[in-house]
């Protein structure tokens, strides 16, 4: 008997409208987990680092969480991977909702996408039954507006959705998979999707799913309730709003946007407006918000209302997450008003609301500098607004311009060229990041942007405070009942943390302190990742419910698999490094793994070097930031230092760390 | 039966429908506590309470099971509630023949909310931590009225007609079992 999981995944050849259900090895859930651990080792194993995002032989595949499913508050995530179009390495975007409890009480792990469908088509999977349904009357209709015609088609109200808009048909490199009122946006998946010809995959369950041992798994289930209700009720004094509780960050509740407003960039990641937040504008947007908004919303089994309704006049109601609220705003230099109506179109078309501002504040600014020319604009209306209406349209489409803009600012630039490059200034790894243009290089971000590939700072940050508290004595508080930290050397290195003088940024924490935060950091998104848990509940926030003291007691309770903190970490090392081989394999390298030339003013280029040096070691890493063959040895992975080998990318020198050292810098 | 009090509690869910988030906590956690052994295995399909879930129209209505009711209603009714049009079926409790709520999925067999027994309040009510289900005890007045036999054997009679005589006579069995 399987606990946990289902044991089977739905693999489907699209091409032939080949449908089966596999059983799988229950000795690849103890060495990978499920969720993101499972799908690497699939996209490793059968996805050759010469197969393009939008070849038939690249996979989409939708991969629940170990643990999803299961009455563990919050674990409802669904993680697509692929290989992305934009950045033609790994992507692995993930989205709450409702979708991959759904899967699991129909009977699977797993959907496996292979292959391409003629015509455009959508999979409705209930229970035992599996169909390849016509979508040909879908096409073109908005992600939201498809659930809400599937579901009537059906006569299957309670069935989850996951699909493309318009975006994803025409393959724009930002294309996002939208589902319940959550998304999986980042690295062009919806575009994979699309060209795959898959329009939504329709979901409907009612099987059991069991756990290990049922008293245990539950006792834990309460005593994170518990922690939830304590956390609530004690918001973390000394740190922003949006920090103070659990949750994603509460965009839907808080009226107060000082913060983002006055400290991230506006238009094209360019510009900073320190004054800008008055109490003018606070009514105005609270106003806004209020009256847009309809409820506050939940993913699956989970208490925090992260999300919610938001009904416009004159337009379709649609749910919100997070940061998109302010966005589009900010990408235009307008209101709130604008933002969430725009956003209504952008959720339906199915773009990500990180990049999606950015690419069409990135093409008026080449507009302005006569980068590119007005002829390039036909019948682009005057007003600041109706400009990024027309670009909306015009990228989701893959009309004029839009085609080209349609591929993201980095591949955007270099087609146009003429100077355009030094406008796509805000990428890594050719992936718009956050809007933050910062002065004083902190050491500990600087690591996760260089090394991060989720390519977005919020999969990889939290837990560690973004800032040193002010006093001892807040200091003192904090650490009291921080019992998250891996061990109590992460108390002291916050304790010892000052805003100015020796024990302030870039030097401390030191590089080995910085290099420790991030590991404990990227380690927990990553067991989130396989687990399926929200990082709102886990790797985000402070001082979080679940964290990888109880981690290990939730695995072997749950999915039966004796589990404690040191395997858990190196299982988790084992398929964050399979991640890292996947992408090694397409071409990564040191030289990519750098934040944007002006994300900070202050920038200390020997330190660094150093910085990554040192966590390339500490994860096992060459100078190259390649795995060496002895770490991947002693992960048992034997079989990517043979791919390597064969490959040339490691080389059978006595000490290939070195040899690749001196390779990289010859 | 002589000695009926004149009044009894009444246990019952409070539902606040403007304070529920659509999470079905309560889904996942009635189904956990009612499976066998208890919490072994969880599925929402076979929960006591459901939850109407229709984010676009603001449509969310948590309803715990009640009776079995072995015909369906004559009419259906529409209700306009602050401006949002609910089917009344959203709003019943009864496992009846006109849809598949309230019944086990494999065997088709009705549920009914048992404010799960033996815990200091319904485990629905306390997973819901957004309070649009609480628990209340209230005592209400009763008729010093005895059941009359012959009103059991019509409800068992329709029961039978509807199910056949062998599944009715397990249902009981099970029952009597459970009980014991």
């Amino acid at each position: 008997m399987r606990y946990a999981e289902t044991g089977f995944n739905l693999e489907i050849d699209l091409t032939r409208g080949n449908i089966e259900k596999v059983a799988t090895d229950p000795q690849d859930t103890a060495l990978y987990l499920g969720g993101l651990g499972t799908n690497t080792k699939l996209i490793w194993d059968r996805v050759a680092p010469e197969v393009e995002a939008f070849s038939p032989d690249n996979l989409l595949i939708f991969g629940t969480g170990l643990l999803c499913g299961t009455p563990a508050t919050g674990c409802n995530r669904t993680i697509v991977s692929t290989i992305s179009p934009q950045t033609k390495l790994m992507a692995f975007s993930m989205m709450g909702g409702f979708w991959a409890p759904e899967l699991k009480y129909a009977g699977y792990d797993k959907v496996i996408l292979r292959g391409k469908s003629p015509e455009l088509v959508y999979l409705w999977i209930k229970d035992d039954k599996v169909e390849i349904r016509d979508a040909s009357h879908l096409r073109g209709k908005g992600a939201v507006e498809t659930a809400e015609l599937i579901k009537a088609e059906l006569k299957e109200p309670k069935a989850q959705v996951a699909a493309i808009g318009m975006a994803g048909e025409n393959r724009v490199f930002f294309a996002s998979i939208e589902q319940g009122r959550s998304s999986a946006s980042r690295g062009g998946i919806g575009a994979v999707m699309g060209d795959k010809g898959v329009k939504a995959i329709v979901v409907r369950g009612s099987k059991d799913l069991n756990v290990a041992e049922p008293a245990k798994y539950m006792e834990l289930c309460h005593e994170v309730l518990a922690y939830i209700k304590h956390r609530e009720s004690n918001p973390i004094p000394g740190v922003m709003p949006i920090l103070a509780g659990l949750g994603s960050p509460q965009e839907m509740k808080v009226h107060d946007e000082k913060w983002h407003t006055e400290n991230f960039m506006w238009g094209n990641s360019r510009e900073r407006r320190k004054d800008f937040w008055n109490e003018e504008i606070e009514k105005e947007w609270t106003e806004t918000l209020e009256k847009a908004r309809t409820r506050l919303v939940s993913c699956f089994n989970c208490p925090m209302e992260c999300g919610a309704t938001i009904s416009l006049p004159g337009l379709p109601t649609y749910m919100m997450k997070c940061f998109t609220k302010l966005t589009y705003t900010m990408g235009a230099f307008s209101n709130l008003d604008f933002g969430l109506r725009i956003a209504q179109k952008a959720t339906e078309y199915g773009v990500d609301g990180f990049s999606t501002p950015q690419v069409m504040a990135f093409a008026l600014e080449l507009l302005e500098n006569d980068i590119l020319p007005a002829a390039d604009f036909p019948d682009m209306p005057d007003d600041n607004e109706g400009r990024f209406y027309y670009l909306l349209d015009k990228i989701v489409r893959r009309e004029g311009i839009g085609d080209i803009l349609a591929n993201g600012t980095y591949w955007a630039a270099k087609q146009i060229g003429n100077g355009a490059e030094a406008y796509a200034h805000n990428n890594i790894k050719k992936t718009e990041q956050l809007p933050l243009k910062l002065s004083m290089l902190n050491p500990v971000y600087f690591l996760m942007y260089a090394t991060g590939e989720k390519m977005n700072i919020t999969q990889i940050e939290g837990q560690f405070p973004q800032a040193p508290f002010a006093t001892k004595e807040e200091r003192e508080a904090f650490v009291a009942d921080w019992i998250q930290v891996p061990d109590d050397r992460f108390k002291q290195i916050l304790l010892d943390w000052e805003f100015r003088g020796e024990n302030s940024n870039p030097y401390y924490p030191t590089i080995d302190m910085s290099c420790a935060i991030v590991d404990w950091q990227e380690t927990m998104h990553y067991i989130d990742d396989a687990l399926g848990q929200c990082a709102g509940l886990s790797s985000f926030p402070l001082k979080p419910p679940y964290h990888i003291h109880n981690y290990p007691q939730f695995i072997t309770a749950g999915a039966g698999i004796a589990m404690d903190e040191e395997q858990l970490k190196k299982a988790a090392k084992r398929y964050r490094t399979l991640v890292r081989a996947v992408n090694i394999s397409r071409g990564m390298r040191r030289k990519d793994e750098k934040p944007p030339a002006n994300h900070w003013k202050k920038r200390f280029p020997e330190l660094e070097e150093q910085l990554l040096d040192a966590y390339y070691q500490l994860k096992g890493w060459n100078n190259d930031g390649i795995p060496t063959r002895e770490s991947l040895h002693d992960l048992g992975l034997d079989y990517v230092s043979d791919e390597f080998l064969k490959r040339g990318i490691l080389t059978v020198a006595e000490n290939p760390a070195v040899a690749n050292a001196v390779e990289a810098r010859a | 039966m002589k000695n009926t009090p004149k009044t009894k509690t009444i246990k019952t869910i409070k539902i606040d429908i403007d304070k529920c988030n659509g999470c079905r906590a309560c889904e996942v956690i009635c189904s956990s506590f009612h499976a066998t052994p208890k919490y072994s295995s969880n599925n929402p399909a076979r929960s006591r309470i459901r939850v109407t879930r229709e984010p676009i129209r603001d449509v969310y209505v948590p309803v715990y099971a009640g009776d079995y009711a072995a015909a369906e209603c004559a009419g259906r009714d529409k209700y306009t509630i602050d401006g949002k049009e609910y089917d009344e079926c959203v709003f019943c409790r009864a496992a009846c023949p006109s849809r598949d709520e309230f019944k086990e999925p494999d065997s088709g067999l009705p549920l009914k909310c048992d404010m799960c027994e033996g815990e200091e309040e319904p485990l629905c009510v306390k997973w819901c931590m957004v309070d649009a289900l609480t628990y209340e005890e209230r005592e209400v007045e009763i008729d010093d009225e005895e059941l009359k036999p012959e009103e059991i054997e019509a409800g068992l009679q329709s029961l039978v007609n509807k199910h056949g005589l062998d599944k009715v006579a397990d249902m009981v069995a099970q029952l009597a079992k459970a009980k014991r």
